[in-house]
């Protein structure tokens, strides 16, 4: 039986960062994963993330799964892939399958990260083909190159069903509508926003009654539904799909630790059953640990925090650190990781109806139901402001903990300050010289360039580009408003591309003098996007 | 003693719900009505449901069903889903093939 200091089970985000602050302190590390390739979901995130610099902010999930990797392979972290953890024993005794045998290992400690898997709801027809997760969604799209389906109707409003969706968007596929039962948007405003404004409906307060269709889905019915979630008779409305997405919440895979002995309990605000962990994730048997989705779901940016946390925590409970070394490193990361846990969408927020903003600002609840700011109250957020010349309009209206803006911008036109959930302020003080960086870092694709005074009649709009194809200079078509209604006619003046963009191109679109603060997105005459 | 071991109390009868025939365990082809009447003959845990109707015991080993099984359970009992003791954790918590299971590898493992 061959052993190790340290068994990590999952080679997702906070696996690999546990098992990368354990080799860094002399442990002889092995991280197990079922799948072929490493990296959990961070191979299937083509989005930017959230959080500040330190949090890996503005970089694209499958990149900050690259740079996890490396650092694993460079601290000397052994990780074996195809490799099936069927049960964790007494003694820290792991038994994994490996191609057609059956193996056992040992080690002084284990860190379970073995994430979570999704929720399904039922209705009538939910298993008819076509009806899939929107984890399997990304699947077949990030992962494999393949379409999911043409016609899509996605349930499930948080963040995971909002990304998704624009995913889908941008893999070429049509939302024909996002449907919530709850009775407002989950997920972050800019996420609901950049889909809404592609033209995608939003239904809150409505549910799925059933999927149509003999041998695979060719259609849905949805209604709305009641404060007790019961259908309104009279509600129901059809659409035309090929594909559902369900995008329904997801359930820790605690099962190893369970039977590891490990105390657990079930715990509606973490998703369900998960291990009882101190502050460092050490569970109640001494030497076992959970980071990550299995100890709670959260998402990917706090996973590789408790990780790393856990990971210096195994190292000095095997005597690798001292106690004093373990404060000094998990101080640093718990107040990184409390940063990420502030804001509207805080744990002790969820479920809440905020309705102003820390500023004292009223906040949407048009964005909260229909997924974008109406015309008339994008002004009240402090990052959008009316100036002469070209100036950021940024239509942030949600205290999220993000900040890569104010980083972006070289001159200091944009201000979130100390507490990086605060809305960007755009400081008149500073000259914006049109660089863009601040529209291509917003992972919310929430901040656009505008030039009132281009020429007599016309201004213009730098929007954040992520679809293909690419509209030429010179192309001509319609600009759509938030709501994703054609507003005007608008004509492609520009298309940058930087390496520093990082794949976000910045589309600038003229538009009639009055359309500059409602115009923010472009369809191309002959375009598929947001038809 | 808390009310999902009080076998004592009355549920009532059986009353037919229109989506009884729904399937609920795919793997094992169970129905929510199947579930139901299970509860009404007196399987109160959501580890005797499994040992009678074998929900969550096919390919998927309850990923899919699990939660869902103990929704139904939690509402015939009238007790809230919290309360209600999940399924024993074994291994292997994958599925397996028999020849594989029963194949000990020799030697350290993973780097030869």
């Amino acid at each position: 039986m061959k052993r190790y200091d340290l068994i990590v089970i999952g080679a997702g985000p906070s696996g690999l960062s546990a098992a990368i602050e354990a080799a860094k302190r002399g442990l002889h590390v092995a991280v197990f994963d079922e799948n072929g390739k490493p990296g959990g979901q961070l191979f299937k995130q083509i989005h930017k993330f959230f959080g500040s610099r330190e949090h890996k902010a503005k970089l694209r999930g499958f990149t900050i799964g690259r740079q996890l990797l490396a650092e694993a392979d460079a601290a000397g972290v052994e990780v074996v892939l195809n490799a099936v953890v069927i049960g964790l024993y007494l003694d820290k005794e792991v038994v994994v399958r490996l191609g057609d045998e059956i193996r056992h290992y040992k080690a002084d400690a284990i860190i379970a990260a073995t994430g979570a898997s999704e929720n399904m709801v039922t209705f009538e027809g939910w298993t008819l083909p076509g009806v899939i997760g929107a984890g399997a969604a990304q699947t077949m799209m990030n992962l494999h190159g393949v379409r999911p389906g043409r016609r899509i109707l996605m349930l499930g409003s948080g963040n995971v069903g909002l990304v998704v969706s624009f995913q889908l968007l941008q893999c070429g596929c049509e939302v024909a509508a996002l449907v919530d039962a709850a009775p407002r948007i989950g997920g972050y405003g800019v996420h609901a926003a950049k889909v809404a404004r592609t033209g995608v409906p939003f239904y809150l307060s409505h549910t799925i009654v059933k999927a149509e269709g003999e041998d695979h889905v060719t259609g849905v019915t949805i209604a709305r539904v009641d404060e007790k979630f019961q259908f309104i008779p009279g509600t129901e409305k059809h659409f035309d799909v090929d594909t559902i997405c369900l995008a329904v919440g997801l359930s820790p895979m605690s099962q190893l630790l369970k039977m590891a002995g490990c105390r657990m309990e079930d715990n509606p605000k973490k998703g369900g059953q998960v291990p009882i962990c101190d502050s460092y994730g050490e569970t109640s048997v001494p030497g076992i640990f959970a980071a990550g989705d299995v100890s709670g779901i959260e998402e990917a940016s706090s996973a590789m925090i408790e990780g790393r946390i856990a990971g210096a925590a195994a190292a000095c409970r095997l005597g690798f650190i001292t106690r004093e070394e373990l404060e000094e490193a998990s101080s640093a990361y718990r107040a990184s990781l409390s940063q990420l846990r502030q804001g509207m969408f805080a744990p002790e927020n969820r479920g809440k109806l905020l309705e102003k903003t820390e500023e004292g600002v009223d906040i949407s609840m048009n964005l909260l139901q229909k997924g974008y700011l109406l015309d008339e109250e994008v002004e009240k957020y402090p990052g959008v402001t009316r100036r002469k010349g070209i100036h950021p309009v940024i239509e942030c209206s949600q205290n999220i903990p993000c900040n890569p803006c104010q980083d972006a911008c070289a001159k200091g036109c944009i201000q979130v300050g100390k507490k990086i959930t605060s809305l960007p302020v755009v400081d008149g003080e500073h000259p914006c010289i049109g660089c863009g960086m601040c529209v291509a870092s917003c992972s919310g694709q929430a901040i656009f360039l505008l030039n009132e005074d281009y020429d007599e009649t016309s201004a213009t709009v730098t929007l954040p580009w992520e679809f293909l194809p690419v509209p030429e200079k010179g192309a001509r078509g319609t600009a759509l408003g938030r709501n994703g209604e054609p507003v005007c006619e608008a004509e492609v003046l520009e298309v940058k591309t930087a390496k520093a963009f990082d794949q976000t191109r910045l589309l600038t679109m003229r538009v009639p003098k009055e359309y500059a603060m409602k115009a923010r997105f472009f369809r191309a005459a002959e375009s598929g996007v947001g038809a | 003693m808390n009310q999902v071991n009080d076998r004592s109390r009355d549920l009532g009868p059986m009353v037919p719900q229109p989506d009884d025939d729904r399937i609920i365990c795919r793997c094992e082809e169970i129905t929510k009505g199947e579930i139901r009447q299970a509860v009404h003959d007196g399987m109160f845990t959501l580890t005797e449901i499994r040992r009678y109707l074998r929900t969550g015991m096919g390919l998927c080993q309850g990923q899919t069903c699990a939660k869902l099984v103990k929704g139904i359970v939690a509402r015939e009992l009238g007790v809230s889903p919290a309360e209600l003791e999940p399924a024993t954790s074994r291994a292997p918590v994958r599925p397996i093939e028999m020849r594989v299971f029963a194949k000990e590898g020799k030697g350290d493992g993973a780097d030869e």
